[in-house]
């Protein structure tokens, strides 16, 4: 495999771990095998497809104004929106690449788990309720709230455009691959698939399809994995240790079998049970953490499910739900990780020639799910890591298609005066292009490496989309100017320091190595700053009247955020 | 919301408590995550060999329970947050609103 990685810190687990490097809310599966056609993961595929199409219909029968199409009405309970979040969350990506990278690494692999859940708290503690509070249907609704609207809209749709953008790419070529890989199609026809039904979700049934499609994708995803979790858990009389005693062993005997000595065998074994070379330099590890911690509080396609809901009280406790069910995912990912080491790694049926995995490092669920469930529970599987790409997909359509239609067209274009039916027509001419747009990339991309665009998506909504919503929902003095200048700072830096860094510069574009400007994985913790200090900085300096005006507004927005007062009411049935 | 509401709320005793326990639990709860995430990145980048301690005869390690650990960490604090609004801050709000429309 080739050292292209989005993270240098990441690297050795990720190489070791085989195609490439896998990402928990999306990304690139690698290069991906064809493999022979599944008949029972696509029998089983084309029912979840057949079912939720039927959901898209009711659905449809129910999306009749712009709130019902974002927001689903705002009927969504508090737990059916933690699914769901959950649900945008666990991607195909995050379930097969952890358990791999936990096969290879072990205890590292604990670490990506870790790296994407301490973001969820934050947001609880500092912006959901005040974001349901104050918002409608986008997060523009709330960046903007007591701003001068034309300039902080265009700033934000360009931001949410910008994530979903690098997310999008990175989630269709990821479902080309693996769809060659699980079902033995070709590339091309599993990015169109992806494409087209997405396009028909988010057309016809609006947010409340996404939703349910995400939550109905969520149980199966749950559920699959707690069968396996609990079939390798009952393997070992459900004892960790014995489970962990195993694992070691097999990883001695592997590397005994590759020639190594008796005590260095034995090392090899153990250092699954620690942390290995996984974090190198502590400047880059802390400026990871803060783009994975701080950019979920600032991906649109999460944040616009707050609207779902009725009320603040209902936002909190979808985060709770959600935390629960991404920390619970987790834990099954590291069991069905050490799993895999005992029953895929010993066993010969799944191994190559040259004792990697048939199909590629990130096919040790897969294989699990054929070595405790049979050949069944294997196209299950298969089924539901597609159904999981799907629901992702949509989701991400639907809030840059709102971006373009709410942000833009209703409140730029037309000063807030566009009625209900002709935004909803904007956002279906959206939808379409966005959908042909992302096929078309998904082809584009194919055989490039795009392991670093989730990071990116990660670094850009920590550093652009973040800042200006937490400084506008928290600081008194925040003005037009700030916002709009320090976000886009943050926004340009993040990008511009991806470009120059090893990740790009190096593995994507091919200079020498040693040649990029910027040393460090992700850019975050310096385009974060430089964020928050070019909004507080223009902040303080701004002298103008609507400077004034910015501040004067702000106890009305406080006294909103904080009690609920004037916010947007559920329903509109 | 005109200004007149708006300035009439803030006046509310009972909605600046509202505000500064709020906004002083969330600040807290959000360092205390800081401290906890970033203590356990620190840990691995400086002391790994304290991770990789066994614990007991087995081959579980220290660092086992510790990763875990933070994993429960994070569902838990959000759960006392919640749990802890949902009762007290939401009662303050619903007061506050109900001395607003009156």
């Amino acid at each position: 495999m080739k050292m292209r990685n989005l993270a240098t810190w990441f690297a050795a687990a990720a190489l070791l771990a085989g195609a490439g490097t896998a990402w928990a809310a999306g990304g690139d599966l690698g290069q991906a095998e064809k493999q022979a056609t599944n008949w029972t993961a696509i029998i089983m595929f084309a029912v979840f497809v057949i079912f939720t199409l039927f959901i898209t219909k009711w659905a449809a029968a129910r999306t009749k104004s712009a709130a019902d199409f974002y927001t689903a009405g705002g009927g969504i309970t508090g737990f059916q929106n933690g699914l769901a979040i959950a649900g945008d969350y666990m991607s195909a990506a995050s379930f097969l690449g952890i358990s791999a990278a936990v096969m290879t690494g072990g205890f590292d692999g604990l670490m990506y788990s870790i790296g994407f859940l301490v973001g969820w708290p934050v947001v609880t503690f500092l912006l959901a309720e005040r974001l349901r509070n104050l918002g409608k249907f986008t997060f523009a609704d709330v960046a903007a709230f007591r701003f001068e609207q034309t300039p902080v809209r265009v700033f934000a749709a360009s931001g949410t455009l910008v994530v979903v953008a690098f997310y999008l790419i990175a989630q269709m070529v990821g479902a080309g691959q693996l769809i060659k890989l699980l079902f033995g199609l070709e590339y091309w026809i599993a990015v169109v698939v992806v494409g087209a039904l997405m396009m028909i979700y988010v057309l016809f049934g609006g947010m409340t399809a996404t939703t349910w499609v995400q939550i109905i994708k969520a149980c199966l995803l749950l559920g699959g994995a707690t069968f396996m979790a609990l079939m390798v858990l009952w393997n070992f009389g459900f004892s960790p240790e014995a489970m962990f005693a195993k694992a070691v062993e097999v990883k001695t005997g592997i590397a005994t079998a590759a020639g190594k000595a008796p005590d260095a065998a034995a090392k090899e074994g153990l250092s699954i049970m620690a942390p290995g070379g996984f974090i190198k330099d502590p400047i880059s590890a802390i400026s990871f953490g803060m783009a994975l911690m701080f950019g979920t509080a600032g991906l649109p396609h999460i944040l616009m499910r707050f609207f779902t809901v009725p009320n603040a009280k209902e936002a909190r406790k979808s985060v709770l739900w959600a935390t629960t069910w991404i920390g619970y995912f987790y834990l099954l990912t590291f069991i069905i990780g050490f799993g895999a080491i005992t029953f895929v790694l010993t066993n010969p049926s799944f191994l190559d020639a040259k004792g990697g995995l048939m199909g590629g490092g990130n096919m040790a669920a897969i294989h699990l799910a054929n070595a405790v469930g049979g050949n069944v529970f294997l196209g299950f599987i298969s089924a539901v890591a597609f159904a999981t790409i799907l629901a992702v997909v949509a989701g991400l359509t639907l809030s840059g298609a709102s971006a373009v239609s709410h942000d833009l067209y209703a409140t730029v274009f037309k000063h807030g005066k566009a009625d209900s039916a002709s935004e909803l027509k904007v956002t279906r001419i959206t939808t379409v292009a966005l959908g042909i747009v992302a096929v078309l990339l998904g082809i584009a991309f194919e055989k490039q490496n795009i392991a670093f665009m989730v990071s990116l998506a990660f670094a850009i909504a920590a550093s652009a989309n973040f800042p200006v919503l937490l400084m506008s929902v928290l600081w008194k003095d925040c003005t037009t100017r700030g916002a709009v200048i320090g976000g886009f700072l943050g926004l340009i830096s993040s990008v511009g320091l991806t470009i120059v860094s090893p990740s790009v510069w190096e593995a994507t574009l091919g200079n020498p190595k040693g040649s990029a400007l910027f040393p460090y994985a992700s850019p975050a913790l310096f385009s974060m700053t430089i964020g928050f200090v070019g909004i507080w900085l223009f902040s303080v300096l701004d002298r103008s009247a609507r400077g004034a005006k910015d501040r004067a507004g702000f106890l009305a927005q406080q006294v909103r955020s904080e009690t609920g007062i004037g916010a947007s009411s559920a329903s509109g049935h | 919301m005109d200004d007149d509401l708006a300035a009439r709320i803030a006046r509310n005793p009972k909605y600046q408590e509202l505000k500064s326990k709020r906004s002083s639990f969330g600040w807290l709860l959000t360092i205390l995550m800081l401290v906890v995430y970033y203590g356990f990145v620190m840990l691995v980048a400086f002391n790994k060999p304290f991770l990789a301690q066994r614990l007991g005869e087995g081959v579980t390690t220290v660092g086992m329970p510790i990763g875990f650990g933070v994993i429960l960490f994070t569902v838990v604090i959000t759960g006392i947050y919640v749990r802890r609004a949902n009762s007290e801050f939401d009662a303050l709000a619903d007061a506050v609103v109900k001395d607003a429309l009156k």
